[in-house]
């Protein structure tokens, strides 16, 4: 962990009515460091992040941003922070710009920052659209503008590419990946795109019904996972059934009967890969289609829990 | 698409739209049960064969009263009670299907009728120039028609005189009687009204419903900013509908103001603050417009409809005047008819602006109290 923490996470919980959100959660993260906060929906991210945002109290433990509380330091702890709600719609018969000028007059910032920002986000072209007409990726680079505005020390972004596609995806992690080049900036990232947290961040919590299932960087997490590949494989033959694969079968086999298709998780692939297809063989089945890869945030995820990230 | 997967598709898009309706009770309070509960007063309040009061002013510059004579004969009983010197007759007019219409005649001079019909408390004036009785008012005023055509039924039973429909009829058309004059300030009062309760607590609604309160105050945004920019700009909003709707009065009908702009001014200021307080206690909690909609209709139309906008509140049972007289709808009404035709000055609109300005500030603060920003 970084010797210089600005965020600090010890033992929180929270409760709405009967359904506990946060189970007792503690972390810390470094100056400069990206962290994401990655898990399934109804995880406790969004409630996690509007606890440090200031939205929301813990019911119990206590959070520091920069060694200071919400409670007694608001003022000190606004300017430094920088944020994105994980849906907000912004008002609709306002421009680019005049949306920016808006939020930086809360943080007493002229229209020299706004049009730095216009060209961050790259949305130069965008700067008189109304925001009823940005597609989707461009409202979320607004937020994310918006989010950078006052050069925040702590950035939280809460699911900021749920619902885009794969290009304004990208486009944001592209704007993410030159601010932690470039800045000091920390960041919290709630995501349940294991990809993103892959390409952005350089800790990773994962998180399911309010608890810390595994944590580290990238490295520590698949430090049981070294040297292993996952195989997907899939049949010609159709309405294959899960009981196919559990009488003598030399590997653990996860079968999809609605996908029709198996995942197994191989060590040697190159001594390994020929006895699976001996078994197969000795099944009587015929492989339609195989592919290898690296283990995922996602197979960890199912080791971990049985779902995947996305359910 | 066969039939059957299109009738399918439409009978599945039914039930959605059903569940989605009836899984949310607070839309489903103010789509469905209010509109029963408002339907009940309403009828209640309109079929109901509650006595009409309507108040027929006498000129007394008469020696001979044909008019007394008429009134008696027609079944007027005399000198029921006194009203500042005035002898009153009633007159009732029983009717099972449409109801009972109870008159009261009071005799004024020409000045005290003239501030009665301006007021709206009367339409129609009686006096007697010559030996038949003749009837002022304004007949573009429906109300002012169904007056005097009761009035002539009366004295057309009750006598050999011949009322001649189109003679005996005196149309008001000075400024300041006509019904036109009634209706403009009330309209520019309830035009503050609706632009301010629907602008401010709409607005407020719809910035909550879509989490763009909880990202401004999240981001350092000063509430009480927000708060005074919003009703700001309303206040400015009305005041250009204010000014266009008294330029139009003024060109097209001459409508004049006949007291201190001050005065005029100092109301429209305490209206603004009577109902951005009310937006702002309405609008402090719900995040859903359809609640919303329901929440400012419940206190909208009641005031729509009592306040004596488009007909005067007088015509309504006279226990119920003083309740309706207190209704911030009818204060601003009330003063800016006094500005507008009586020549009414600031002192004689002190009380009802107080009145509004401790109301807003009041429900404002409660409002504050309650106020959900995240």
């Amino acid at each position: 962990m970084n010797i210089n923490p600005i965020i600090e996470v010890r033992d929180v919980y929270k409760s709405f009515k009967d359904v506990k959100a946060v189970k007792g959660i503690n972390f810390t993260v470094g100056e400069g460091q990206f962290m994401a906060l990655l898990g399934p929906n109804g995880a406790g991210k969004t409630t996690m992040v509007e606890m440090i945002e200031g939205i929301q109290k813990p019911d119990t433990g206590k959070i520091l941003i920069d060694g200071k509380n919400w409670k007694d330091n608001k003022e000190e702890i606004h300017p430094i922070i920088g944020l994105s709600l994980q849906e907000t719609r912004f008002i609709d018969k306002l421009n680019v710009r005049e949306t920016l000028m808006l939020f930086a007059s809360f943080y007493g910032l002229d229209s020299f920052r706004v049009n730095e920002v216009i060209d961050i986000v790259g949305l130069e072209e965008k700067r008189k659209a109304y925001v009823v007409n940005l597609s989707g990726g461009q409202r979320q680079r607004l937020a994310l503008g918006i989010a950078l505005l006052n050069k925040p020390r702590v950035l939280l972004l809460d699911e900021p590419t749920t619902g885009l596609d794969p290009n304004a995806r990208r486009e944001v992690w592209s704007i993410l990946g030159k601010l932690k080049k470039e800045s000091k900036t920390s960041l919290i990232l709630t995501t349940h795109y294991m990809e993103e947290a892959e390409q952005l961040c350089d800790y990773i919590i994962i998180m399911d019904h309010g608890k810390i299932l595994k944590e580290g960087t990238l490295d520590q997490l698949f430090t049981d996972e070294k040297g292993k590949k996952v195989v997907e494989f899939t049949l010609k033959q159709l309405s294959v059934r899960c009981e196919m694969f559990k009488n003598q079968c030399p590997f653990t086999i996860t079968w999809n009967e609605e996908l029709n298709r198996g995942i197994l998780e191989l060590s040697e692939l190159d001594k390994e890969l020929p006895v699976f297809f001996e078994y197969i063989k000795s099944k009587g089945l015929e492989l339609d289609d195989l592919v290898t890869r690296r283990v995922t945030l996602d197979d960890l995820f199912i080791s971990l829990t049985g779902r995947h990230l996305n359910d | 698409m066969t039939d059957i997967y299109r009738y399918k598709q439409l009978w599945q898009l039914i039930i959605a739209h059903v569940k989605e309706m009836v899984r949310e009770p607070g839309v489903l309070f103010w789509g469905i049960i209010f509109p029963i509960f408002m339907s009940l007063g309403l009828g209640v309040a309109f079929t109901t064969q509650a006595d009409t009061v309507r108040k027929v002013p006498i000129i007394e510059t008469y020696s001979q009263s044909i008019i007394d004579s008429m009134l008696i004969k027609g079944g007027a009983i005399k000198g029921l009670m006194d009203k500042e010197g005035g002898t009153l007759y009633t007159l009732t007019i029983k009717n099972n299907k449409l109801g009972n219409s109870i008159f009261h005649f009071y005799k004024m001079d020409e000045n005290e009728a003239m501030i009665a019909l301006k007021r709206g408390i009367v339409n129609v004036i009686l006096d007697q120039p010559d030996d038949k009785p003749r009837f002022r008012f304004d007949p573009s005023n429906p109300d002012a028609q169904l007056t005097y055509l009761k009035l002539t039924k009366i004295f057309k039973n009750s006598s050999h005189i011949n009322i001649n429909e189109n003679g005996d009829i005196l149309p008001l058309t000075i400024t300041g009687t006509r019904y036109i004059d009634f209706l403009i300030p009330g309209l520019l009062a309830m035009g503050i009204m609706m632009s301010t309760m629907w602008g401010l607590s709409y607005g407020m609604i719809e910035k909550r419903s879509k989490k763009l309160l909880r990202r401004m105050v999240a981001t350092r945004m000063k509430k009480s900013y927000f708060l005074v920019s919003l009703i700001t700009v309303r206040f400015a909003m009305n005041f250009i509908e204010a000014a266009l709707l008294i330029l139009f009065a003024w060109l097209v009908f001459h409508i004049t103001i006949q007291g201190s702009i001050t005065a005029l001014f100092l109301v429209f200021i305490a209206s603004n603050i009577a109902f951005s307080g009310l937006a702002v206690l309405i609008s402090c909690r719900t995040a859903k417009t359809e609640i919303g909609n329901g929440l400012i209709n419940v206190v909208v139309m009641p005031m729509m409809l009592l306040s004596g906008i488009f007909f005067s509140y007088h015509n309504y049972p006279n226990s119920l005047v003083p309740i309706l007289q207190k209704l911030p709808l009818t204060l601003v009404a009330d003063a800016m008819r006094s500005i507008f035709i009586e020549g009414a000055g600031v002192v004689q609109v002190i009380i009802p602006t107080l009145m509004l300005t401790v109301g807003g500030v009041t429900t404002f603060i409660i409002g504050m109290k309650f106020f959900r920003w995240y």
